[in-house]
């Protein structure tokens, strides 16, 4: 099955020269924002995910060079970076999902609980029901609501009307979609509107019980009140929860995570609390970048 | 000016013009051509007029069926339809336009549609039973109209029971005699008797039967009808024998319309007679949507799971592009090399060992071993599978990779992403073929004619005798109907309308196969919620 292109990786040299400058004021009202808060337990929390020196390859392209990256758990860790830099690759190494991919070559290892992924004895199925995926786009099946959010216990073998039923409630209020859908989850999930669609889809993801959840630019699709809504929903999450979040928008990082990791052409750049992160970046790139002066 | 034209042409209106133009033409083209069939086929039925003429020879009934204009030297020529093929050996007749004189509908004028011998024009001269005169005249006429409900009910009556109870009397005692052909193999001392009782008793009961079926069948002969021709010829005749009497030049509009309806019934629910030119094509429309279903039911799964792996399995390369190259191709093999090798494949090869291996018994008379509607369903379905094979992979291909990749992530295999979202989400794709197969076969006749067809089948591939659904069976079709009444049949003239109507019917069958199939697919795609298939 071919599932994508390569894709190109290189981002124009020229832009970071001309991008050097004096260093900008940190951008303070970026910390008013009232989620923004990093806890203090989270900072000495154990990882749960650890990238271990991973490089990847798409045919002869390199894609991602020798990342180390740890996630902890019930945080929330913003990738972030122009596009093409790998951080949705990265993000499709932590449930495997660039095994779909033909040509596609890993090196290093991704830890899970200590556990290496990429360990040939590991089950694939069995590791990406651990690991639940939200995407860019809003995914839900041409099915009804309650099919949708079901389909995960389902392929399981899951039969017992009860155990779905308990099921699919519990994962729409974990959405905070149990509401506005309780009284017509036998219709279509394509009559949901964007925002409510990208909720179903983490209701479906949650549905099976994840340890991690991945969310690829997750609002990118979406007007700004239903991207505050899925904020809030990602704040709420991370009680129990670790998530992993691919975005473009600096706003959304500073808000809604506690780490932040910053990538550029392929390598990681640097990583840190997301606080520090945006008032005092270690690396003139990174500031260029957070500060909109490329990218 | 020019930069005006210029302009125009810019637009791409040269192009909208031509490209309305070609559709405008392909429209008509197909519209006249069903006009044409309908004109000709729908009007067959339609009561006309009976003309009488004096002529040289003396006075002629008939309807006029045709009209050549003078051309040249030639004076032009008038086509009667005379009927009384078996007073004046034809059924139609030219006469120059000169002879022909003095046209009038005389009243009394009638048409006898018979079971046998075709139409008879002239008038009802007596009515009688027992040979003793119960009427005479128009009197008569009147008479016969009234009673021929009850006689043709009776008829159908004894052929009920000629297909029904004798028909499973003869199964029965053909079960015997199969078992008694066994038995010489595998002698059972304990069985022979029983055989012999059950024997005697069916054989007791067909002569009860034989003798209640005499008894019918000479109480329908006691009531007779003597017909005139207009010469003065006289034919008498059971009046069972008489399908239907219609004094067109007496019924008004209603009576006409009647009549209209009353034919075309038969036309759709009856079985031919007098080698199909006559009667109804029931059995032909039957075979035909029967194969079609069948076709269907065999070759779509085939073509499906074969595009599945094609497209889901198969890793791309020179052997996949290959086949694919040759799926296509596969398609514009004529249609009658699918029949020869249904025909060696299916019929001889694989009918032939069934028989060896499961009725043996019945040799030398084939069972699975000649033509059947198995056999021709399934060679049309190796003939319809490269369309649905495309289809399915394009309608594969056309689900959203989102869909797949969000059911990967949820943990699902391959197999069940494949069976819960991919094909789901390809199936009105998948129908599209389906619609596409179904009207290719429903209109192919070569294939068929060496797999399975017959010109008049004895029974049906489906019906109440056990096991019901009898697949070694030979059966009628309506692309063969037409090919058969058109250019087989011994009174082609006769049959002519037939030829259209039958047209008509095909085409009827077709549209409403691929409407129900439409239907389908559209609901599907509102489930879908707007795939792009």
């Amino acid at each position: 099955m071919e599932i994508d292109d390569p894709r190109p990786v290189a981002e124009p040299l020229g832009r970071l020269s001309a991008a050097v400058g004096t260093p900008p004021t940190p951008q303070l009202r970026l910390r008013e924002s009232p989620l923004a808060i990093t806890d203090a337990a989270v900072l000495g929390a154990p990882p749960v995910l650890e990238v271990r020196n991973l490089d990847l390859w798409y045919g002869p392209q390199q894609a991602l060079f020798g990342i180390d990256l740890d996630v902890r758990r019930n945080s929330v860790l913003a990738l972030i970076g122009p596009s093409g830099c790998g951080k949705s690759t990265l993000l499709r190494c932590l449930n495997r999902m660039n095994d779909l991919i033909d040509g596609v070559r890993i090196r290093g290892q991704v830890l899970l609980g200590g556990e290496d992924l990429y360990d040939p004895a590991v089950d694939v199925i069995s590791l990406r029901k651990r690991m639940g995926m939200v995407f860019q786009k809003s995914n839900p099946f041409p099915k009804t609501i309650y099919e949708n959010v079901a389909y995960g216990l389902r392929i399981q073998g899951e039969r017992d009307r009860r155990v779905l039923d308990e099921a699919v409630e519990r994962s729409l209020q974990g959405a905070g979609l149990w509401e506005e859908v309780r009284d017509r989850l036998d219709q279509s999930a394509l009559g949901l509107s964007g925002g409510q669609q990208q909720r179903l889809c983490i209701a479906r993801a949650l549905a099976v019980r994840p340890e991690v959840i991945l969310m690829d630019e997750p609002c990118s699709a979406l007007d700004p009140i239903a991207t505050g809504r899925i904020e809030e929903l990602i704040f709420e999450l991370k009680k129990e929860f670790t998530i992993v979040i691919v975005t473009h928008n600096m706003q959304q990082a500073a808000r809604v995570s506690d780490f932040t990791a910053f990538f550029w052409l392929g390598k990681l750049v640097e990583t840190d609390v997301t606080e520090r992160m945006f008032t005092n970046p270690r690396q003139r790139i990174t500031e260029d970048y957070i500060t909109g002066r490329f990218g | 000016m020019s930069t005006g034209l210029r302009d125009w042409m810019r637009r791409g209106n040269g192009l909208v013009w031509l490209s309305a133009g070609v559709l405008a033409f392909a429209v008509l083209m197909i519209g006249g051509l069903v006009g044409l069939i309908a004109a000709r086929g729908l009007g067959f039925f339609w009561p006309a007029p009976l003309v009488l003429f004096e002529t040289p020879a003396g006075p002629v009934l008939g309807e006029v069926a045709d009209r050549e204009p003078a051309r040249g030297g030639e004076p032009g020529r008038i086509q009667l339809r005379v009927g009384n093929r078996d007073l004046f050996g034809q059924d139609f007749r030219w006469y120059p336009e000169s002879e022909l004189r003095n046209p009038t509908l005389p009243e009394d004028a009638l048409m006898v549609e018979r079971s046998e011998y075709g139409v008879f024009l002239g008038r009802v001269k007596e009515l009688r039973k027992d040979g003793l005169t119960v009427s005479t005249g128009p009197a008569a006429l009147d008479e016969a109209l009234e009673r021929l409900p009850g006689a043709r009910k009776a008829q159908a009556g004894i052929r009920a029971v000629e297909k029904g109870e004798v028909g499973r009397l003869n199964t029965a005692l053909e079960a015997i005699r199969l078992e008694r052909k066994a038995l010489e193999r595998r002698p059972d001392p304990a069985r022979q008797p029983q055989l012999d009782a059950r024997e005697a008793e069916l054989r007791s009961r067909y002569a009860d039967l034989e003798g209640r079926l005499d008894h019918l069948r000479a109480e329908a002969k006691r009531l007779t009808v003597l017909l005139e021709a207009w010469d003065g010829q006289v034919k008498e005749m059971p009046l069972p024998q008489v399908v239907r009497l219609v004094p067109s030049n007496r019924l008004g509009l209603p009576g006409k319309l009647k009549v209209y309806a009353s034919r075309l019934w038969e036309f759709v629910s009856d079985d031919p007679r007098e080698s199909n030119t006559e009667g109804g094509i029931f059995p032909a429309i039957f075979g035909t949507v029967m194969m079609v279903l069948l076709m269907s039911a065999l070759g779509v799964p085939l073509g499906v799971l074969a595009a599945l792996y094609l497209r889901e399995y198969a890793r791309d390369g020179w052997l996949v592009r290959a086949i694919r190259v040759a799926v296509n191709n596969l398609a514009g093999v004529p249609s009658i090399v699918f029949g020869v090798f249904g025909l060696g494949f299916f019929v001889y090869t694989l009918g032939g060992s069934l028989d060896r291996l499961f009725f043996p018994e019945r040799l030398p008379t084939p069972t699975f071993g000649t033509g059947g509607i198995l056999w021709a369903s399934l060679t049309l379905a190796l003939l319809t599978v490269p369309v649905v094979i495309v289809a399915t992979e394009e309608a594969l291909a056309a689900v959203p990779r989102f869909q797949r990749e969000a059911s990967m992530a949820l943990g699902a295999t391959k197999w069940q992403t494949l069976w819960n979202i991919v094909l789901p989400g390809a199936m009105p794709g998948i129908l599209t073929g389906l619609i596409l197969a179904m009207a290719r076969g429903a209109g192919e006749v070569a294939p068929l004619m060496l797999t399975g067809v017959v010109k008049l089948a004895p029974s049906m591939p489906l019906d109440g005798t056990f096991p019901f659904l009898h697949l070694d069976r030979k059966f009628m079709h309506l692309g063969f109907h037409i090919y058969d009444v058109g250019f087989q049949s011994p009174n082609s003239e006769a049959a002519k309308p037939m030829v259209f109507m039958t047209t008509l019917l095909l085409l009827a069958v077709v549209v409403a196969l691929n409407l129900a199939a439409i239907r389908i697919r559209r609901r599907l795609r509102a489930r879908l919620g707007g795939s792009t298939f």
